[in-house]
């Protein structure tokens, strides 16, 4: 395995990379010293391109790419279930449904990302009623109510689709690809990314530990009842923050995690801190592909995220194992 | 003094009553033997006496003080377990899965230091154990998977210590070693150690409790209690036993 420290400091440089590759590319490539000399004129053409499209956007794309990569890494030690993403308890199709209402009544993209929010929160307060019931919470329990759930929003999803005008329809199946266009940062997102991540981080101890099971990690006293609610609530918010800014962006949640545990093993000190990065960077990465590959068409970044990350785990999943 | 007691604890998982108005006292220096045909509740009784479930009735008692009472991570400072099974799904290293040992020890922001891999160390090499301590625990064999288990329990280094089966996957060498070296740290301590190889648990308990189903159950030093006549009723079938100068071997007939 990979030293955790050498791998996260790569992590960081792949992110300055994604961040400068996403200011450089676009309907207009710009050199290296076109950026720098941007910063000094305030009314250019690049300082405008820089400032406000292309940075704002690969900053909303590292905030999303960072909190499915992080929910992931903390749903995935809360159901120790290495198959687990963000979306595996049904959050995802709670937000669909609420965004797809939206949509279908021609309302705005605020409006859309509220109502995906408050999907994403009905999705969540069912799951957790439902699974807890009266009497205590397995890992499998909360997995079957949640695939359940999953399977319902599904049928609401594809309802909507059915009965939805044409011409909303392509913008529904971009949402529920995952698309970026749309998205804007208020900037409470980035702080609240850096705080759920620091608060994870803190508690990376108990997580390494309730990974491994919860009769042992009680046994060896950690209030497993109290962390696994918590790691339930923070994931959960987590995803239904990151898509309802941006649609249901798959992959990203599941592989991220995964890529480095095969690289540098399941520590959760380097896990979450490394997670972010990559999700982040990943999803800045295949952002700017996904508006420059077929330019001018954009791709929903989903597309991507998965042409990027299906060939990537598998080369190190039978890398691993030959 | 008894480190570990249970009063008229009645316990029971599924349709099995497990036991009934169970008395029991742990005392220092004892090494209890739990001893029971397969789903007579051993496993679960221990759960029980960790606190990790409830008790349908009656009370259990650490140190003079109700088990309930204690914090999970206090508990976890005096009481330790060693589990049946235990499944992993994530990549990890034989010493990163040691010092897990040490979280109860541990302040909640502070992370494990030289002095707690050291304490690791020494007993990974205990357990002979010492030159895997990089390897991925899934790469493990059965009864390197058991020994690096007992590691943890003795990094975590309890005063009681509860063990289900602790025999299980080793082979004859490190069954006597492993058991011997827990024993031998143990001395003054107490121990509890559920086992279906009579002649480890006799040469290594003081004390023996033995489930005989429907919630009967029957207690005492070892010598006492492991009896033909004890065990043939125990297990259903005919026991001989062979006589040695220092030693009593039971055998199935």
């Amino acid at each position: 395995m990979l030293h955790k420290s050498a791998v996260i400091i790569a992590l960081s440089l792949i992110t300055l990379i994604s961040f400068l590759l996403a200011i450089r590319l676009g309907s207009i490539s710009m050199t290296f010293s076109d950026i720098i000399a941007s910063f000094s004129q305030q009314d250019g053409l690049h300082h405008q391109l820089i400032f406000e499209l292309r940075l704002p956007r690969a900053l909303a794309a590292f905030v999303c790419g960072g909190m499915l990569a992080l929910a992931g890494v903390l749903m995935q030690a809360l159901l120790r279930n290495p198959l687990a993403d963000p979306y595996i308890l049904g959050v995802s199709g709670g937000a669909a449904s609420g965004a797809l209402l939206a949509i279908m009544t021609g309302a705005g993209v605020l409006l859309v990302q509220v109502s995906a929010f408050f999907g994403a929160l009905l999705s969540i307060v069912l799951v957790f009623a439902l699974a807890h019931g009266s009497s205590s919470w397995t890992s499998n329990r909360l997995l079957l109510t949640g695939v359940v759930l999953a399977a319902g929003w599904n049928a609401c999803i594809s309802f909507l689709l059915t009965i939805s005008q044409s011409e909303q329809v392509h913008g529904m199946l971009f949402w529920l690809m995952g698309d970026l266009s749309q998205t804007r940062l208020a900037g409470w997102e980035i702080l609240f990314l850096l705080f759920i991540t620091t608060a994870s981080f803190v508690m990376a101890r108990p997580l390494n530990i309730i990974s491994r099971g919860e009769l042992r990690a009680s046994a060896l006293g950690v209030n497993t009842r109290q962390l696994r609610l918590l790691l339930f609530f923070t994931a959960s918010l987590l995803t239904a923050v990151a898509i309802s800014l941006a649609g249901s962006i798959g992959f990203i949640g599941l592989m991220a995690p995964h890529i480095l545990r095969l690289l540098m093993g399941a520590d959760h000190r380097a896990l979450i801190p490394a997670s972010v990065l990559l999700g982040g960077s990943l999803l800045i990465l295949a952002d700017t592909l996904a508006r420059t590959v077929l330019a001018p068409t954009q791709l929903p970044v989903g597309i991507l995220t998965a042409i990027l990350g299906v060939p990537t785990f598998l080369y190190l999943l039978y890398r691993k194992n030959a | 003094m008894s480190w570990l007691s249970c009063k008229n604890l009645t316990v029971s998982i599924g349709d099995t009553l497990v036991c009934q108005d169970l008395n029991l006292e742990l005392k220092q220096q004892q090494c209890w033997a739990l001893l029971g045909k397969n789903g007579s509740g051993k496993t679960t009784l221990i759960h029980t006496l960790a606190g990790l479930r409830p008790a349908q009735q009656g009370s259990i008692h650490c140190q003079q003080q109700a088990l309930s009472l204690y914090s999970a991570k206090q508990r976890a400072q005096k009481l330790g377990v060693l589990f049946q099974h235990e499944s992993d799904h994530f990549p990890t290293t034989v010493l990163e899965y040691t010092l897990i040992g040490r979280h109860p020890h541990l302040d909640w922001l502070q992370w494990e230091s030289q002095q707690d891999i050291d304490i690791a160390e020494k007993v990974l090499q205990q357990v002979d154990l010492l030159a895997l301590k990089h390897r991925d625990i899934n790469t493990l064999s059965g009864g390197e998977h058991r020994r690096m288990n007992i590691a943890c329990l003795l990094t975590q280094n309890p005063d009681i210590a509860l063990l289900d089966e602790p025999g299980n996957h080793l082979d004859l060498q490190h069954q006597v070693e492993t058991l011997s070296l827990i024993r031998q740290q143990y001395e003054n301590r107490v121990l509890l150690m559920s086992a279906h190889d009579i002649n480890l648990a006799a040469r290594f308990c003081t004390h023996a409790l033995l489930l005989f189903g429907e919630g009967e159950s029957m207690q005492g030093p070892v010598p006492e209690v492991l009896t033909t006549t004890n065990l043939q009723r125990l297990y259903g079938i005919p026991i001989e036993k062979i006589e040695t100068q220092d030693r009593v071997f039971f055998y199935p007939q």
